[in-house]
C-alpha cells in the first residue's frame, strides 16, 4: 500500500527537473556550453557527485509504502469488511535498505564504535548480586557514530535528516519559482499599474520579518497534520495521499517568504530585456504579448532562476536548523539536523560530554552545504559571466 | 530630497495597512479569538462565559473587518482590525495576551540590550569583512586569494548554531574566558557582550567577505580604474581610493537596509546567550503563543524595514553624485 | 637625446585563455618621432589596443603578459623596469586616453580632484599649485568656466566635454607620448573633429608625440604623419601617411581602402574581404592574411613573409614584394585576377511615393514633484515630413540624440507617435488600432544596429527567421514556411545547416545577415535600417552594404537608412534628410546635399567628416610590382 506525502511529490519533481537538465546539457544550447565549463572545474564535479549521492538518499527516503499487518498464521490480516489491514508505519526504501541499522537499537547513549554502553547501570552478575558498571552493547562496535539518548543509531538518524535538508533546500525554491517568474516577468513586461500592484505586494511581504511570518504560519498550520513517523488514516486523501504534511507547510511558507527576492531580480532583468532589440523585432512582427513573454523573456531569465536555486539551497538548509531550534521547524518525529543539534546542545552539558550527535549533524550538514556552495558558484560562473567571482 | 522622503512616507502607509491586513487574517481569521481564548485559558473545564470575558478584556469581541451591527463609519471602526491597527499609528502596541503587560514599554526597555549586542557585531563585522575582502581583491589571482575564498565558502557552509554552540563550549566552558550567557546592567554588561559579538562576527565573515570581494573585483574591471592606473597611481591608491568609494554604492544597499534592525535583535543569539532583548522577547512570545506580542513585533519589523529602505536611498545620494532624489 | 620618442622592437604580448595562448601582439616593431602623430590602424581584434596597453605597461594581469621585445622610451627600456619606476612614467612621460570618456572618468570624484592627482603625484606640487595648473589645463582644452568646472562631477558633462577632461588629465604633466585609443569613436562626427583639432593644437604647443589608434582610415589620412597597418597581431605595412595612401602595397591595406563606401563607388558593389579576422588563439600559419587575401599565392600560407623595405621608408610584409619568393614556384596566384564584379543597375526612380510622413511628433512627458506631475515634454521627434519612393533609399542622418531612431520606429509604428500621419501606399497607419495594424506589419520592417542584442540568444536561427512568418502569415502551411526559411537564409549568403544553430556561434557580420533574413522572410516593401552597419568593421560593413543593395534591386524594397556615417550615405542613399534637434533641417537628393548644402548644420557636419582626398587615391597595388 503506497503512501505519498506532499513533500514526496516535491522530491519526485526535483528528480524530474534533474533528469531534464541532465538531458538538456547534452543537446545544443546555452546549457551545453555552461556544462562544458562546469565540467572543467574538478572541485565542482566532486561537489556534484556528493550532491547526487545526497539526492539519491533523499529520493530513496521518499518512496514509501505500508506493509500489511500479518496475523498469527503469517498471512495478511483481513479486517471485518474484507479489506486488508495495513500497518500505520510507512517505511521508505531507505528504511528498508538500512533496516539493520534502523532496528539495532541500544538502551541509551553509546560512543562511536563502543563495545559498552556510555552510562553505568546495575548489572546482575551471575552470583545474583548487582554491580554498577557499563553494560555490554547488544551490537558492540556496530554504531559508527554511536547511539543517542533512546539508543537509536546516530548515523541512521543523521541520514534520515538528508531528505529534510534536500526538500527544504530545493523544494522551497521549487514552490517559490512559479510565483517569482509569473509576477516578476509580468511586472517588468507590462510596467504601469500591473507593476505598481506587484511591487506593492512584494514590498509588503518582504517588509514582514521572515522569521515571524514563518513562525506565525507554522504555529497555525503546522501543529496539526503529519509530523513524521506514523501515518494517521485521518490525514490521508484517497487512502494514500497526505497533503497535510508539516514539512510541506514549512516549505510552502519559506517559499512565500523567499519568492520576493527572485521576483525583484526577474522584474529588473525583464525591464532590461524588454528594451532589447530582439524584443522590438518580435514587436515589429506583431508577435502577441504572451508569446513574447514565453519565447523571448522567460527563456532568457531561466539562467537567473537556476542560479538563484543553487545559491539559495545552502542558506535554506541552514535556516531549517535555526527554525527547528525555535520549535517551528519540522516535526519532532521527522529526522532533521536541526532537531539533532537541538538535543545535542543539552548533551554537551553532560559530564562526560556526549559529542557524537552534534558531530554527526555537523558532518552531514557541512558535507551537504559546502558542495552545494561550491557547485552553486560554478553554476553561477558558467551561466552568468557578469557575476563571475574569479 | 524632501519631496522624495514625503513621497516614500506616503507610500509606507498602504504597505503598513497591508502588513496589518495579513497579520489580522493570519491571527484572527485562521486562528479565531475563541481558539486563542481556549489555548490561553486551558482546554478543560472552561466555560463559555470565561471565554467571552477574556475576549472582552482583550478587545477581541468585535467582528473582524465589518461590523454590521453599527452604522456609518463605525461599521468599519468598531472592528478588531481597526481597533487593533489604529493605535499602532502612534506606536501604541497594546497589551500582551498572556501576562497582560504593556508591550510598548517592554519594547522600549528591551531594545537597548539588543542594540548593545547587534551594533558592535554589525560595525566590527563590516570592518573585518571589508578589510579581508580588500586584501583578497588586492591579492586576486594568487594562491592566497584562492585559499581565502575557499575559507570563506567553508565558513559560509557552517550553520551559525555550530558557531554559537562551539564558541560557548570552547571560549566559555573550557577556556572560561567569558560567562557563557546572561546579562547585567550598565557597564557590567560588557563581559556578557563580548562573547556573542565575537561569535556573531565569526559567523558573518564567510558570506560577508566573499560578497565584498565580488563587489571589489567588479569595480577593479571598470574603465576608470584603468584610467587611474594610467595616471601612475599605486595599486593601493587605485584600490583604496578609486575602487572603495565606488564599491560603497552596492555595499550600502546591503548594509543600510539592515541598520534599523539593529534594535530588533537576533532571535538565536539572544536566546542562546540569555540576553533580555527584543529577540528573546519574541522567542518567549512564540513559545508562549502570545500573538499580541508577535503581531507587535511584525509591525515594528515592517516599520524598521521601510525606514531602512528610505535610509538606503538617502545614503546613495551621499556617495553617488549621479543620484538625485526627487 | 634621439629624435625618437618611442621605439618598439619585436614586441610580443600574449594572453593565456581557456582555448590556448592568444598571441594578440606577435612581434611588432615601429618607432614614433618626437612631436609627430603615429597612427596604428586595423580592424577590431587585430591587436591595436593590446599594443597600446603594452606601451603603457597596463596589460591586464595575470592572463596577459609581455613575452618578448623591447619598448624604448627616450632610449630607455621600460619593460625591464621596476613597478615603482613604471609608475613614475605612467601619467607623466606616457599618458593615455580611451574610447569611452563616459566610463573612463571616476563618477564619484570631482573633475578637479581627478586632474590634480597626476600633477601632485609626478610634479610634487602642493594642492593649491596643482589646482592652479589643473584650472589652466581645463582652460587649455577649451572648456568654459574652468574654475567652476573644477568642483563639478563628471556625469553633468557631455561626452565631448568628458573627452576634453580626459585630455586635460593626460596632458597635465606634459608627457612625451600620448596614446589615444579610438579617442573619438564614441563621439559624434562634429565633436570628433573638434577633439582631433584640439589634440593637434596641444601637440604643437607641447611637442607631445601621439600614438593614434583607430579603425578609421580617413581619420588616419587627416591626422597622422606616419601610419602602421596592423593585422592579426602583426604590422603588415608601415609608411608615411602620404606614401601609404598614395601607394598602398599590402593587399590588406588595399582591400580595406576599397571597402570604404563613398560617392565614387556607388554604382558598383564594394570590394569586400571574405570572412573576418581570425581569433588570436588561432591565427593561420605563414602569412596571416592568407585565406582572405585576393592576391594569395600558392606558397603564402606556408611561409611567413619578411618585411621588405621599399622607397621612402615604406615597409611591407607581403610575399608579393619579396623578389626571392616571387621567383619561386610558390608564387602561382590562387585566385584568377580581375574578375570584375557585376554592376548593379541603379534602382528605378519611380515617382510613386510608397510612404508619406506628415507632421510626425513623438513627445515623452517629463514628470517631477510629489505626485509625479507632468512638467514638460522631451520632444524627441518634433514634427517631421518625409516621402519615400518605391525601390529607393532615403538616408536620415544626424548626431546622436537628434531623434532619428525614434523617428524611424515611429514611422513603422513600433513606437506610436504622439501626433502626425504616416500614409503607407494609401493607408493611414497612424489611425489604425494595434489589431488593425497587424496586416501592415509584414510590409514595414526594421533591421537593428547591434548584431549581438538583436537576436534572441535562446532561439535557433531557424526559429528566429520563422517567427515573422508564423506571426504575420499564419495561413502559410508549415512545409511552405520551412521552405521559405531555407530560401531566405541562402539568399543572404548563409547555408541551410546553420538553421539549427544558436546566435552565439556566429560573427557580427553573419548575425547581421540573419537579421536581414528574418526581415526578408516576411517580404516587406519598406525596411528601416537603424544604424544597421555601424557596429561592423569596414570589410564586413562592405559585405552587408552589398547585400542590402542587391536585395533592393531584386525585390524593389525601399529603405529608410538611419545612420551617422556620411560615407555610407553617399554610397547607398538616393535622397538625404538631415535631422537636428527633433526636426528635419534639410532634405534633398544625395548630390544636392553633398555638393550644395544649405543649412548651417549640414555644412558643419560635412566639414567635420574626415575624407581621403580624390586624386591621391590611386591604390591599385599594381604599380609596385
Amino acid at each position: 500500500m503506497p503512501v505519498i506525502l506532499a513533500t514526496d511529490i516535491i522530491m519526485f519533481l526535483l528528480t524530474v527537473i534533474f533528469v531534464f537538465l541532465a538531458l538538456r546539457v547534452r543537446s545544443e544550447g546555452y546549457l551545453k556550453d555552461a556544462w562544458r565549463q562546469i565540467k572543467m572545474n574538478k572541485l565542482a564535479m566532486i561537489s556534484l557527485a556528493i550532491l547526487i549521492l545526497y539526492g539519491a538518499v533523499a529520493l530513496a527516503d521518499s518512496i514509501r509504502w505500508r506493509d500489511p499487518v500479518l496475523n498469527d498464521n503469517g498471512e495478511a490480516a483481513i479486517a471485518d469488511n474484507g479489506s486488508t489491514i495495513y500497518s500505520a508505519e510507512a517505511l521508505t526504501l531507505l528504511d528498508r535498505a538500512f533496516s539493520g541499522m534502523r532496528l539495532s537499537t541500544e538502551k541509551t547513549f553509546s560512543a562511536p564504535f563502543a563495545e559498552r554502553q556510555f552510562v553505568k547501570e546495575n548489572i546482575e552478575v551471575a552470583d545474583g548480586t548487582n554491580r554498577r558498571d557499563y553494560p555490554e552493547l547488544k551490537y558492540p562496535g556496530a554504531h559508527i557514530l554511536g547511539t543517542g539518548k533512546v539508543g537509536n543509531d546516530v548515523f541512521f538518524s543523521a541520514m534520515k535528516g538528508v531528505r529534510t535538508g534536500i526538500i527544504i533546500g530545493a523544494g522551497t525554491t521549487i514552490i517559490s519559482i512559479p510565483f517569482a517568474i509569473f509576477f516578476g516577468v509580468l511586472a517588468g513586461f507590462y510596467g504601469g499599474i500591473v507593476d505598481d500592484i506587484i511591487q506593492y505586494v512584494y514590498t509588503t511581504l518582504s517588509s514582514i520579518p521572515d522569521v515571524l511570518l514563518i513562525v506565525a504560519f507554522m504555529l497555525l498550520f503546522g501543529q496539526s497534520g503529519y509530523q513524521g513517523g506514523l501515518v494517521n488514516e485521518a490525514d490521508t486523501i484517497l487512502n494514500f495521499f497526505v497533503l497535510n504534511d508539516r514539512l510541506f507547510w514549512l516549505c510552502f511558507i519559506m517559499g512565500i517568504t523567499s519568492w520576493t527576492g527572485l521576483c525583484r531580480l526577474l522584474r529588473g532583468e525583464t525591464l532590461k530585456l524588454r528594451e532589447m532589440e530582439y524584443i522590438q523585432a518580435a514587436n515589429a512582427f506583431g508577435v502577441s504579448k504572451s508569446t513574447m513573454m514565453l519565447r523571448h523573456i522567460v527563456p532568457n531569465v531561466t539562467h537567473l532562476v537556476l542560479i538563484t536555486m543553487v545559491l539559495q539551497f545552502s542558506g535554506l538548509v541552514l535556516a531549517e536548523a535555526v527554525l527547528s531550534y525555535i520549535g517551528v521547524g519540522v516535526g519532532a518525529e521527522t529526522g532533521s539536523w536541526g532537531n539533532m543539534i537541538n538535543t545535542a546542545r543539552m548533551e554537551l552539558s553532560r559530564e562526560p560530554v556526549v559529542w557524537w550527535n552534534l558531530l554527526a549533524a555537523f558532518v552531514f550538514m557541512f558535507t551537504l552545504v559546502l558542495p552545494a556552495n561550491i557547485f552553486g558558484d560554478a553554476v553561477r560562473d558558467a551561466l552568468d559571466p557578469r557575476l563571475r567571482t574569479k | 530630497m524632501l519631496t522624495y522622503i514625503i513621497r516614500r512616507l506616503l507610500y509606507a502607509v498602504p504597505i503598513l495597512i497591508g502588513v496589518n491586513l495579513i497579520t489580522t487574517l493570519l491571527f484572527f481569521y485562521v486562528n479565531t479569538p475563541d481558539d486563542m481564548a481556549h489555548q490561553i485559558l486551558g482546554e478543560k473545564g472552561i466555560t463559555e462565559e470565561a471565554v467571552e470575558a477574556w475576549k472582552r478584556d482583550h478587545g477581541y469581541d468585535l467582528p473582524l473587518f465589518v461590523n454590521s451591527g453599527e452604522a456609518g463609519l463605525s461599521k468599519v471602526t468598531q472592528t478588531v482590525f481597526a481597533q487593533k491597527s489604529i493605535p499602532l499609528i502612534w506606536l501604541d502596541f497594546g497589551r500582551s495576551d498572556r501576562k497582560n503587560i504593556d508591550i510598548g514599554s517592554q519594547i522600549k526597555r528591551r531594545m537597548w540590550p539588543s542594540l548593545a549586542i547587534a551594533l558592535p557585531t554589525f560595525l566590527v563585522a563590516i570592518c573585518v569583512n571589508m578589510i579581508f575582502a580588500m586584501l583578497l581583491a588586492y591579492l586576486r589571482g594568487t594562491y592566497l586569494d584562492i585559499w581565502g575564498v575557499v575559507l570563506c565558502v567553508a565558513f559560509m557552509s557552517v550553520s551559525s548554531l555550530f558557531f554559537i554552540i562551539g564558541g560557548q563550549y570552547v571560549l566559555g566552558k573550557i577556556l572560561r574566558l567569558f560567562p557563557i550567557s546572561g546579562y547585567d546592567t550598565g557597564i557590567y554588561s560588557i563581559k556578557f557582550i563580548i562573547l556573542p559579538v565575537i561569535i556573531g562576527i565569526i559567523a558573518s565573515i564567510g558570506g560577508g567577505a566573499r560578497f565584498y570581494r565580488i563587489v571589489f573585483l567588479e569595480e577593479i574591471n571598470k574603465d576608470y580604474i584603468r584610467t587611474a592606473r594610467a595616471k601612475g597611481l599605486s595599486e593601493g591608491t587605485v584600490l583604496f581610493k578609486h575602487g572603495l568609494k565606488n564599491a560603497m554604492i552596492p555595499i550600502l544597499t546591503n548594509v543600510v537596509v539592515s541598520l534599523p534592525f539593529l534594535f530588533y535583535g537576533s532571535l538565536i543569539m539572544e536566546a542562546f546567550f540569555a540576553i533580555p532583548g527584543l529577540g528573546s522577547f519574541t522567542i518567549d512570545a512564540i513559545h508562549a503563543q502570545d500573538f499580541a506580542i508577535v503581531r507587535a513585533m511584525v509591525y515594528l519589523g515592517s516599520i524598521l524595514y521601510i525606514t531602512g529602505l528610505i535610509l538606503t536611498d538617502i545614503s546613495y545620494t551621499l556617495v553617488d553624485p549621479r543620484i538625485r532624489l526627487g | 637625446m634621439s629624435d625618437k620618442a618611442l621605439e618598439i622592437k619585436g614586441l610580443k604580448t600574449y594572453f593565456n585563455t581557456p582555448s590556448g595562448v592568444a598571441k594578440a601582439v606577435d612581434g611588432v616593431s615601429f618607432s614614433i618621432n618626437r612631436g609627430e602623430t603615429f597612427a596604428l590602424v586595423g580592424e577590431s581584434g587585430c591587436g591595436k589596443s593590446v599594443t597600446s596597453l603594452s606601451v603603457i605597461q597596463l596589460v591586464p594581469e595575470p592572463a596577459g603578459f609581455i613575452a618578448d621585445g623591447e619598448i624604448l622610451l627616450n632610449g630607455e627600456d621600460i619593460i625591464s623596469m621596476k613597478e615603482a619606476d613604471k609608475r613614475r612614467i605612467r601619467g607623466n612621460k606616457i599618458s593615455m586616453i580611451f574610447q569611452e570618456p563616459m566610463t573612463s572618468l571616476n563618477p564619484v570624484f570631482t573633475i578637479g580632484s581627478q586632474i590634480v592627482e597626476p600633477i601632485m603625484l609626478h610634479q610634487g606640487k602642493t594642492k593649491a599649485e596643482a589646482r592652479e595648473i589643473a584650472i589652466g589645463m581645463l582652460a587649455k582644452v577649451g572648456l568654459p568656466e574652468p574654475g567652476k568646472l573644477f568642483s563639478v562631477y563628471p556625469h553633468t558633462l557631455s561626452g565631448g566635454m568628458m573627452q576634453r577632461v580626459m585630455i586635460a588629465i593626460a596632458l597635465a604633466c606634459r608627457p612625451d607620448l600620448l596614446i589615444a585609443d579610438e579617442p573619438t569613436t564614441a563621439l559624434d562626427v562634429t565633436i570628433e573633429a573638434q577633439i582631433l583639432e584640439l589634440m593637434k593644437e596641444l601637440q604643437r604647443e607641447l611637442g607631445t608625440a601621439i600614438m593614434l589608434i583607430t579603425h578609421n582610415m580617413a581619420l588616419v589620412y587627416r591626422n597622422a604623419e606616419h601610419v602602421a597597418v596592423m593585422y592579426a597581431g602583426k604590422i603588415v605595412e608601415t609608411a608615411s601617411t602620404k606614401t601609404l595612401f598614395r601607394n598602398p602595397l599590402h593587399p590588406y591595406t588595399i582591400q580595406l581602402l576599397r571597402a570604404i563606401p563613398e560617392m565614387g563607388n556607388r554604382d558598383r558593389p564594394l570590394e569586400t574581404i571574405p570572412g573576418s579576422v581570425p581569433p588570436a588563439t588561432d591565427f593561420p600559419d605563414g602569412c596571416r592574411f592568407s585565406g582572405r587575401c585576393s592576391r594569395e599565392m600558392a606558397g603564402c600560407a606556408a611561409r611567413e613573409p619578411r618585411p621588405i623595405l621599399k622607397a621612402d621608408g615604406h615597409l611591407v610584409s607581403c610575399h608579393l614584394y619579396d623578389p626571392e619568393f616571387i621567383s619561386t614556384q610558390a608564387s602561382r596566384p590562387l585566385h584568377t585576377e580581375g574578375k570584375a564584379p557585376e554592376p548593379i543597375s541603379t534602382p528605378p526612380m519611380e515617382r510613386s511615393p510608397l510612404l508619406d510622413v506628415k507632421g510626425l511628433k513623438k513627445h515623452y512627458p517629463i514628470r517631477k514633484g510629489l505626485f509625479k506631475r507632468i512638467v514638460g515634454y522631451n520632444k524627441a521627434v518634433n514634427g517631421i515630413d518625409l516621402e519615400i519612393r518605391r525601390g529607393s533609399t532615403l538616408a536620415l542622418v544626424g548626431e546622436s540624440g537628434s531623434g532619428k531612431t525614434t523617428a524611424g520606429k515611429a514611422i513603422i509604428q513600433l513606437i506610436r507617435p504622439t501626433t502626425g500621419t504616416v500614409r503607407f501606399s494609401g493607408n493611414i497607419l497612424t489611425d489604425l488600432s494595434d489589431t488593425e495594424l497587424k496586416p501592415y506589419k509584414s510590409n514595414t520592417q526594421i533591421i537593428f544596429q547591434n548584431p549581438y542584442s538583436s537576436l534572441n540568444p535562446r532561439m535557433m536561427i531557424g526559429e528566429i527567421i520563422e517567427e515573422g512568418i508564423r506571426s504575420l502569415k499564419p495561413e502559410i502551411p508549415v512545409r511552405e514556411r520551412k521552405q521559405k526559411v531555407r530560401e531566405t537564409i541562402e539568399r543572404v549568403g548563409l547555408t541551410e545547416e546553420m538553421l539549427r544553430r544558436y546566435p552565439h556561434e556566429f560573427s557580427g557580420g553573419q548575425r547581421q545577415r540573419i537579421g536581414i533574413a528574418r526581415v526578408l522572410a516576411v517580404e516587406p516593401e519598406f525596411i528601416v535600417c537603424d544604424e544597421a552597419v555601424s557596429a561592423l568593421d569596414v570589410s564586413v560593413q562592405a559585405q552587408i552594404l552589398n547585400l542590402l543593395k542587391s536585395i533592393q534591386r531584386d525585390f524593389g524594397i525601399s529603405y529608410l537608412f538611419i545612420t551617422h556615417d556620411l560615407g555610407v550615405v553617399e554610397y547607398i542613399a538616393d535622397e538625404v534628410a538631415v535631422m537636428y534637434g527633433g526636426k528635419i533641417v534639410e532634405r534633398g537628393t544625395v548630390e544636392e546635399i553633398f555638393k550644395t548644402p544649405k543649412h548651417e548644420y549640414t555644412k558643419t557636419l560635412l566639414n567635420a567628416v574626415p575624407r581621403i582626398e580624390k586624386g591621391e587615391k590611386e591604390y591599385d597595388g599594381e604599380s609596385a610590382r
